[in-house]
């Protein structure tokens, strides 16, 4: 329309880099979300300087004290630290979500892919366990799977990973089936490319974007589900500091001392929203079509 | 190594041969996937493109042009009939046997932007064929910048991605892929119709040169009648999936056979505006539907000289004259002319 | 045949010294840079030239529509004695369908998907205080008049039933059917087939010549515009280098980009000769070249060019053109 297209700015850096960074300052979103999960991570790198104490020293002398000089977020009812707590399950958060979402993403993409790619029985079978993945309502199959392969940290990780792939195969899978009749992908079967070849040179490297994207915006949901599990006793196990754990406990003490489920539930929002936003920003600045 | 170099004395038969080929896309439908329906894209077409030459395949959308031209390097492959490569059926030809032949091809699609790979830098994408090849280290390098400076394409693009090039650039990328194992046969597919008339015309002017110098023959696709002529030695016009007239450039432009052909040419623009008033063959109505095409002549509901063995028979497709084919039951009678004095 | 360039009084689009830009992240695009030219009622004016000359901006500056971050900088709309560019947003989208009209490349998006083709006529015409019933016959005559077959059931089709011609014609019937004083047209038959092309244009044409209808129609094809046009405007980097009637233009044209990009044309058989091409490519609008914006390409530059920007100038037979060589030879 506006004939404005046609003058190409004769670009010289290889990479472009520094204008996503200009443009990535200028999303707000982003911003804060960064900010948000900087400080996160650096809490979890440097625990150990950070939290005043171990985060399984009991003290028994100090139980369920309030927020005071000495322990500022309050003790628990083993007289263990909150904040050092807390702090040290930052870790947990963290790796948790990223493992979960590396295995989802690894298998939610596979999938896609050979679906998307193929097409034909490959996607017919494929996008039907999408689609039956999709149905069930996630953290009740969650929970089922867990019971199948039993209570821990790791089998929530595999049970939160198993339930929640289809979104990645579903958008994975559309893009695959429009990168597949793009020009540039027809050449190469022109050339020769095996399609082993054509999924990995040609298709997955155009939906990396897709993928950061989506990744981003399932992490907060990970690491929520695997707090949720954590809380109901099939996560973590006492007395790992995770955040799950400490609420579920604390929760015994709500009248009395309410500030022990407080602040994880805090520090479990300022970590999710880190995520959203941080996923949302990426999702305007590498996939602004996914916006709906 | 198979390079594609041609041999000493050439072969009697031609290098590209289809025999009745068809390629029919079945309509998914119904409950069970099962599928009664066909787009008939392709319906039994016989040609011939000779070495060295230029054959342009001109006709509108949904002409079948675009899916005859994928028929040949196997890219999809035949419902019926046969599409042969230097005598051998690409259709039988599978694995490391139809990559050899693949790669005596070289194909250039329409839209340059999308032409080549866009997380690749250039210079990987036009190496990417000899890579397959197993050329590498400073061989493949002095066989880029060879193939580079062929298509006039400057070293400092070779560094940069597709999205900062230009149009043009962009093309002479894909070209300088496409060639770059000395292929005997290029395929172009609409190569300069997202192109600005005059970076089309450096696209065209190298085409030609290349042909001149490194003896290519090419299958040459567009809806343009202008373009076609200036590139190609015969032309064959296709019309709902059936090429309907086959005829040297100059010969079809001059006088063409069939009733299609002449309502193409006198739709065309002929760049001159005292031609306006010019003799105009124009068709009724909009193109039938390719999955239900008229019995008989697939132009006679359009046709203005159609009569009624027309809707009854399919005319084959039948020699005219020298070099020349045509499929209309109506040819001898009918005297067709288009441009300057018509 | 109109050989004069229009005069004021009779122009039915006066725009005078047009300055579109973009204010852009990199600097401040200038799309469109001081373009003049009027049409008179019933003309066919054809605004040329490759893509990113600013042939659409202009288009869109006439309709006030052009997008955001772009702005009119400088210059003077008029279409008939109304002074566009001084109406309110109000005032301006009821010149905007009534008396000012305009069809793009693609009718399948301009074209709302979930109403009837007829019923989009129909609410166009009843913009205009019609009683819905007596809109809807003018629909179907609407679509008869832009050649629909059986106008009368094709009014009850959804646009993706009907072919791409057809959405054109009905776009076209849409924009007409309020009988506008002047109809743009943005290169309303590139995505067509040119058996259906040559059937709009015809269509085209004879709206203009029955209802005295204004056409100005925006392509980057010659053909075309040989086809069509009374006068020509040809326009590189923003600017309107050569104004002349279709015959002039064709037959003796001016300025050496106009002849450039004839000669780039193919015309003729294989091995009749090269097509000659324009070295270099088309400049930054962000960054014209100091003089004439055309002079790095143009094989007849001389010293002044580099330096200043030629003024358009008359040169007899409705004819103007903006390139310093003329100056001296003619």
């Amino acid at each position: 329309m506006a004939s404005t297209g046609g003058t190409r700015p004769p670009r010289r850096s290889p990479m472009r880099v520094w204008p996503l960074v200009r443009v990535a300052l200028g999303n707000g979103q982003l911003v804060v979300g960064a900010i948000l999960l900087l400080v996160v991570l650096l809490i979890a790198v440097f625990a150990e300087s950070l939290a005043p104490r171990a985060y399984d020293a009991m003290d028994l002398t100090n139980r369920l004290r309030a927020p005071g000089p000495g322990m500022l977020l309050g003790t628990d009812q083993f007289g263990r630290d909150t904040l050092s707590r807390i702090i040290y399950g930052s870790r947990i958060a963290l790796r948790v979500g990223l493992i979960v979402v590396v295995i989802e993403g690894v298998l939610g993409v596979s999938l896609g892919l050979l679906a998307g790619y193929y097409g034909g029985l490959a996607d017919r079978m494929i996008s039907f366990l999408t689609d039956i993945t999709w149905a069930l309502p996630p953290i009740v199959l969650a929970l089922a799977i867990v019971t199948v392969l039993g209570p821990g940290l790791n089998n929530v990780m595999i049970a939160i990973a198993l339930v929640s792939w289809a979104g990645y195969a579903r958008l994975i899978r559309s893009k695959a089936q429009g990168l597949k009749n793009m020009p540039f992908v027809e050449a190469a079967r022109a050339l020769g490319e095996s399609d082993l070849s054509i999924m990995f040179r040609y298709i997955l490297p155009n939906t990396f974007g897709l993928i950061v994207v989506v990744a981003s915006l399932s992490l907060p949901g990970a690491i929520l589900s695997t707090t949720a599990l954590s809380f109901l006793g099939l996560g973590s196990q006492p007395p790992a500091p995770d955040w799950g754990v400490i609420l579920s406990e604390g929760i015994r003490f709500l009248y009395d001392a309410p500030f022990l489920s407080i602040f994880p539930g805090l520090a479990l929002v300022w970590t999710v929203l880190g995520f959203t936003l941080l996923g949302e920003g990426l999702r305007d600045i590498l996939d602004p079509r996914m916006k709906a | 190594m198979p390079m594609a170099t041609a041999p000493q004395a050439p072969p009697s038969w031609p290098l590209v041969r289809l025999d009745s080929a068809r390629k029919y896309f079945p309509i998914r439908g119904g409950l069970f996937g099962h599928s009664a329906r066909y787009v008939r894209a392709v319906n039994n077409v016989s040609m011939t493109i000779e070495r060295g030459e230029t054959f342009g395949l001109v006709g509108e959308s949904g002409s079948g042009k675009t899916t005859l031209a994928r028929l040949i390097p196997g890219l999809l492959r035949p419902s019926g009939g046969r599409v042969l490569y230097d005598g051998r059926d690409i259709a039988r030809t599978h694995g490391g046997e139809l990559n050899r032949l693949r790669r005596r091809m070289g194909i250039v699609f329409q839209d340059p932007a999308s032409s080549l790979n866009p997380r690749s830098p250039v210079r990987a994408s036009i190496r990417r064929p000899l890579d397959l090849q197993g050329v590498r280290g400073r061989e493949a390098e002095r066989r880029v910048l060879e193939t580079i400076d062929r298509v006039n394409l400057g070293r400092e693009v070779l560094d940069r991605y597709p999205h900062q090039l230009s149009g043009g650039q962009q093309q002479r990328a894909s070209i300088a892929r496409a060639i770059i194992l000395n292929p005997e046969l290029v395929i172009l597919d609409e190569p300069t119709s997202a192109l600005d008339v005059s970076i089309q015309a450096q696209i065209l002017n190298l085409l030609q040169s290349l042909q001149e110098q490194i003896r290519l023959t090419y299958l040459f696709i567009t809806h343009n009648l202008s373009i076609v002529r200036y590139m190609s030695d015969r032309i064959g016009v296709m019309y709902l999936g059936k090429l309907v007239e086959v005829a040297p450039a100059e010969a079809l432009h001059d006088r063409p056979f069939h009733p299609y052909t002449a309502a193409l040419l006198s739709a065309s623009p002929p760049l001159n505006p005292r031609l306006r008033d010019r003799k105009r063959y124009r068709l009724e109505g909009d193109p039938p539907s390719l999955i239900s095409p008229p019995p008989g002549c697939g132009l006679h509901p359009r046709c203005p000289f159609a009569v009624e063995v027309c809707s009854e028979r399919t005319p084959p497709l039948v020699e005219a004259a020298a070099r020349r084919l045509v499929a209309c039951h109506r040819w001898e009678e009918l005297t067709l002319k288009v441009g300057p004095g018509a | 045949m109109k050989v004069m360039a229009a005069p004021p009084e009779t122009a039915i689009l006066q725009v005078d010294d047009l300055s579109v830009c973009f204010e852009t992240s990199r600097g401040s695009v200038q799309a469109v840079s001081g373009v003049s030219f009027a049409m008179a009622k019933g003309e066919v004016y054809a605004l040329v030239g490759e893509s990113g000359c600013g042939k659409s901006t202009t288009a869109l500056a006439v309709m006030r529509l052009v997008p955001p971050p772009g702005r009119i900088r400088r210059g003077h709309i008029r279409l008939g004695d109304e002074d566009l560019l001084a109406l309110s947003d109000e005032a301006m989208a009821d010149v905007r369908g009534r008396r000012l009209a305009m069809i793009f490349q693609n009718p399948l998006v301009s074209l709302n998907p979930v109403y009837r083709a007829g019923s989009q006529i129909e609410e166009a015409i009843s913009l205009d205080s019609v009683p819905r019933p007596v809109a809807w016959r003018r629909a179907i005559e609407v679509l008869g008049r832009v050649r629909i077959g059986d106008p009368a059931e094709r009014a009850l089709r959804y646009p993706h039933e009907l072919s791409g011609g057809m959405r054109q014609r009905v776009m076209t019937g849409m924009m007409i059917s309020r009988t506008p004083d002047l109809l743009i047209a943005d290169e309303p038959t590139t995505a067509l087939d040119v058996t259906i092309q040559a059937r709009i244009l015809d269509l085209l044409m004879d709206l203009c010549s029955h209802s005295g209808m204004a056409l100005l129609i925006i392509t980057h094809d010659l053909g075309i515009v040989a086809e069509i046009a009374d006068r020509v405007g040809v326009m590189y980097a923003g600017s309107l280098v050569e104004q002349a009637p279709v015959y002039e233009l064709y037959e003796d044209p001016l300025h050496p980009y106009t002849r450039m990009l004839m000669r780039a044309l193919p015309r003729l058989g294989k091995g009749q000769g090269r097509l000659e091409t324009i070295p270099g490519s088309v400049p930054d609008l962000i960054a014209l070249p100091a003089g004439c914006a055309f002079h790095p390409r143009c094989p007849e530059r001389l010293a002044i060019c580099a330096s200043q920007t030629p003024v358009s100038r008359v040169v007899g037979g409705g004819r103007t053109v903006a390139c310093h060589r003329g100056e001296v030879d003619r």
